[in-house]
C-alpha cells in the first residue's frame, strides 16, 4: 500500500513541476519592458477608484458553510456505500434516515430564503 | 505486442537493475518516469484538443475553424504555443507575488493530479489506490485554492470579485457532485477507480444515467465551462479571476481549463460509460487504450457541444439550480437506488438493469410533471395567430396614380 | 534510518514551519495560505500511517471547505493587510516556559511507556478497512446511535450558522 503511495507522492512532485518548467522557459523568452502604465491595475483602462478591496455579501460565506455541512455529510455515506454489499436492509434504512435528516435541512435552509443569491 | 506498456517498462528496469542500482531506486525512477509521461501525455491530447475545439467550433457556427496554419490549421495550436511562449508575463503593482505565480501553476497540477489514479487498460493505471473518488474530489479542491489565491493576489477589485463568484460557483455546484459520485461506489461496493471499472459488466450509464447526468452538469459548472462560464465572461466581469495574468502564466490557466475538461470526459468514461472496458479488452490491453481515448472524447464532444449550444446562465439562476434542484433531486435518486439495490440483490443482471433504468426513468418523468406543475418549464409554443406586427398606411384617398 | 522514517521527518518538519508561519506572519490571508500546507501536512502524515481515507476526508473536509470558509470570512472583514497590532503579546517567555515544559513532559511519558519498539501495526488491505468502517456505522452494537446523532447534529450546526449569519 505503501507502494501506491510512493507513486501518488511523487506525482505530487512531478505535476506542479510541469507548469512550472512551462512557466520559465518563456521568463526567458518573453520581453520584459515593464513601464508604470502596464503594471497599473487593470481597470476598464481607467484610473482606479477606491480601495481595491471590496465589501463582499455575506451570501459567500453562507454558501461555503451550506457546502461544508453537505460534504461532511457526504464523507460520513461513503463508508456506508462501500460497505452496502454487507448490509442488511435496516442498515440501509438506517442510512437513508441519515440522508433525510439532511434533506430536512436542506428544506429549512431554503425555506428561511438563505439560498438565493445576493 | 499486445501490451506494450508492461514490455517497455520490464525491459526498463531491468536495464536500471543491470546497471547495480538498489531496488527502491530503480522503483523510485520508474515511478518517476511514469508520472512524467502520463503528464506529457494529458499535456499532448491538450494540444490537439485546442485545435478540435476550434473546429468544432466553427463547424456548429456555420464556419471553417482554422484552416491557415498548416493543411487543415492542423498546426494552429502550435502557432498558439509560440505565440503565449513570446508574450510578456506582466506581474501588476502590488500583486502578492508568491501566490500570484504559484496560483497557475497549482492549477494545472490539480488537473494533472486526476491522471494518477484513472486506470487506462485491464493492466495499466498509475496508482490502484482504494480510496480513488474521494481522492479525486480532494485534489479538485486544490483547483478552487488556486483561484483564490489567483484573485486576490492579483491587486485587482474584479479579480477578487471574480475569484469568489467562481469558488461560490464552484462549491454549491460540488454538493451535488460528491452525492454523484456516491452511485457508482453503491453500485461498485468500492471507493478504488479500478474496482469501479471492474464492475462495470453493465455501464453505470444505464444502472443510474440521472447520476451520470447530474455528474455531467456539475463538473461542467466546476469547471466553468459555458453555460456556467460567467466568471469568465468578458462582457460581464472582464476576464474574472485570471484578468491580471498574461503570457505562459494565463496560458497555464487556459491549458488548464482544457485539461480539466478533458480529464472529466475521462471520469465520466471511467465511472460510468465502462471505462477501458470493451469487446477484447482484457486479452489485448492495447484495445483497452483505445476504448478508453474513445469515450473520452466522446465525453469531451458532448461537453463542447452543450457549450457551443446554450447561452449562459445567470448566477442566481445557476446557484438556484445547484442548491434547489440537483441537491435535492440527487438525494432522492441515492436513496430510491439504495433501496432498490438492497431488495433486488441476487436478481438477474438483466431484470436487474431494466428495473434500474425504469426507477431512473420514473424519476426523471416524475420531476417533469413537478417542474411542469409549478410551471418553471414552458408548455410548447403555441401556434402564432396570424396578427401582423406591421401594417402599410392606406395611401390617402386623393392620391392620384 | 530508513525511507519512511526520513520522509516522516521532512513532512512533520514543512508542518511545523507552516503551523509557526501562521501564527507569526503579518498578513492574514498569508496565514489562511500557510494553514492550508499545514493541513496537506497533517494529511500525507495520515497517509504515513496506513489510513488513506482519513488523509483524502482530511484535503476535502478541512482544505477544500474549513480553509475555503476562513478565507471567505477573513475577506468578509475590510482592512485585510498588514497588521500594526504587535504581533506578539508582551508575556511569551512565560508562556514559551511553559510550552517547553508541557512538551518535555509529554516526550518523557511517551519514552518511558516503553511503546517507543513496538512496530508500526501493518494495515493492508483498504478496501476492507473502509468497508469495516461503513459496516460499524450501522451496526446496532457498533456506532449507528452516534451516526444518526451526527446528522442531527450537522443539522442543528446547520440552522445555528443560518441563525446566527443570516440577518432577514
Amino acid at each position: 500500500m505503501i507502494d501506491t503511495w510512493l507513486y501518488i507522492g511523487i506525482f505530487f512532485l512531478v505535476a506542479p513541476l510541469i507548469p512550472a518548467v512551462a512557466i520559465l522557459v518563456p521568463k526567458l523568452v518573453a520581453p520584459r519592458k515593464p513601464n508604470p502604465i502596464k503594471l497599473d491595475t487593470y481597470e476598464c483602462g481607467l484610473e482606479t477608484v477606491g480601495d481595491s478591496q471590496v465589501q463582499f455579501h455575506i451570501q459567500y460565506y453562507i454558501f461555503a458553510l451550506v457546502f461544508l455541512i453537505f460534504d461532511i455529510e457526504a464523507v460520513f455515506l461513503f463508508p456506508w456505500a462501500v460497505a452496502f454489499n454487507q448490509l442488511a436492509l435496516y442498515m440501509v434504512v438506517e442510512g437513508i434516515l441519515f440522508i433525510l435528516i439532511l434533506l430536512a435541512g436542506l428544506v429549512y435552509a431554503w425555506r428561511k430564503g438563505v439560498l438565493e443569491w445576493a | 505486442m499486445s501490451d506494450p506498456i508492461h514490455l517497455i517498462s520490464t525491459w526498463f528496469r531491468e536495464l536500471l537493475l543491470g546497471w547495480g542500482l538498489a531496488p527502491l531506486l530503480v522503483q523510485i525512477i520508474m515511478y518517476f518516469i511514469g508520472a512524467i509521461v502520463i503528464s506529457l501525455v494529458a499535456m499532448g491530447v491538450v494540444v490537439i484538443l485546442i485545435w478540435v475545439e476550434r473546429k468544432i467550433a466553427g463547424r456548429i457556427q456555420d464556419r471553417l475553424g482554422p484552416n491557415r496554419a498548416g493543411p487543415f490549421g492542423l498546426l494552429q495550436p502550435i502557432a498558439d504555443i509560440i505565440k503565449i511562449f513570446t508574450k510578456e508575463m506582466i506581474t501588476p503593482n502590488g500583486a502578492d507575488k508568491i501566490p500570484f505565480n504559484l496560483a497557475p501553476v497549482i492549477s494545472v497540477a490539480s488537473v494533472l493530479l486526476i491522471w494518477a489514479v484513472v486506470p487506462f487498460a485491464a493492466t495499466v493505471v498509475g496508482a490502484d489506490i482504494h480510496v480513488g473518488i474521494l481522492y479525486i474530489v480532494a485534489v479538485g479542491t486544490f483547483g478552487i485554492v488556486a483561484i483564490l489565491m489567483a484573485g486576490w493576489s492579483s491587486n485587482n477589485k474584479f479579480a477578487l470579485l471574480g475569484a469568489a463568484r467562481a469558488v461560490a460557483q464552484m462549491v454549491s455546484y460540488e454538493v451535488p457532485m460528491v452525492l454523484a459520485l456516491l452511485i457508482p461506489t453503491l453500485l461498485a461496493g468500492s471507493m478504488g477507480v479500478t474496482s469501479i471499472v471492474a464492475a462495470q459488466d453493465v455501464w453505470f450509464v444505464v444502472l443510474a444515467p440521472i447520476a451520470a447526468l447530474v455528474f455531467l452538469i456539475t463538473s461542467m459548472a466546476e469547471v466553468g465551462r459555458a453555460p456556467f462560464d460567467l466568471l469568465e465572461a468578458e462582457s460581464e466581469i472582464v476576464a474574472g479571476f485570471h484578468t491580471e495574468y498574461s503570457g505562459m502564466k494565463f496560458g497555464m490557466f487556459y491549458v488548464g481549463e482544457f485539461l480539466h475538461v478533458f480529464t472529466i470526459g475521462a471520469l465520466i468514461a471511467t465511472f460510468f460509460l465502462g471505462g477501458w472496458r470493451g469487446p477484447g479488452a482484457e486479452t489485448y490491453p492495447i484495445l483497452g487504450f483505445v476504448y478508453f481515448y474513445a469515450k473520452a472524447f466522446l465525453g469531451y464532444f458532448i461537453i463542447t457541444w452543450v457549450r457551443l449550444s446554450l447561452p449562459r446562465i445567470r448566477i442566481d439562476h445557476m446557484l438556484g439550480f445547484s442548491w434547489k434542484f440537483l441537491t435535492p433531486l440527487i438525494l432522492v435518486v441515492l436513496m430510491v437506488t439504495a433501496l432498490l439495490v438492497k431488495m433486488m440483490e441476487g436478481a438477474n443482471i438483466w431484470i436487474f438493469s431494466i428495473v434500474m433504468l425504469a426507477a431512473n426513468i420514473l424519476i426523471g418523468w416524475v420531476v417533469v410533471l413537478i417542474l411542469k406543475r409549478m410551471e418553471l418549464m414552458r408548455p410548447k409554443r403555441q401556434k402564432f395567430e396570424g396578427r401582423p406586427v406591421a401594417v402599410a398606411p392606406k395611401p390617402p384617398a386623393s392620391a392620384n396614380s | 534510518m530508513s525511507g519512511m522514517e526520513i520522509v516522516f521527518l521532512i513532512v512533520a518538519l514543512v508542518t511545523l514551519y507552516a503551523a509557526l508561519e501562521v501564527v507569526t506572519t503579518n498578513n492574514l490571508v498569508h496565514a489562511a495560505l500557510w494553514l492550508i500546507v499545514t493541513l496537506f501536512g497533517v494529511a500525507a502524515i495520515f497517509t504515513l500511517l496506513s489510513a488513506p481515507f482519513l488523509a483524502v476526508v482530511q484535503v476535502m473536509v478541512y482544505i477544500g471547505a474549513i480553509a475555503i470558509l476562513m478565507i471567505f470570512a477573513i475577506m468578509l472583514t475590510r482592512g485585510v493587510g498588514k497588521s500594526d497590532q504587535p504581533m506578539v503579546n508582551k508575556n511569551w517567555p512565560v508562556a514559551a516556559v511553559f510550552g517547553f515544559l508541557m512538551f518535555f513532559a509529554l516526550a518523557l511519558m511517551l519514552i518511558f511507556s516503553g511503546r517507543g519498539n513496538d512496530p508500526m501495526p501493518v494495515i493492508t488491505d483498504n478496501g476492507a478497512t473502509i468497508s469495516a468502517l461503513g459496516l460499524a456505522l450501522v451496526t446496532p452494537t457498533g456506532y449507528v446511535l452516534p451516526f444518526e446523532l451526527a446528522s442531527v447534529l450537522l443539522l442543528a450546526a446547520l440552522i445555528g450558522a443560518i441563525y446566527v449569519a443570516w440577518r432577514k
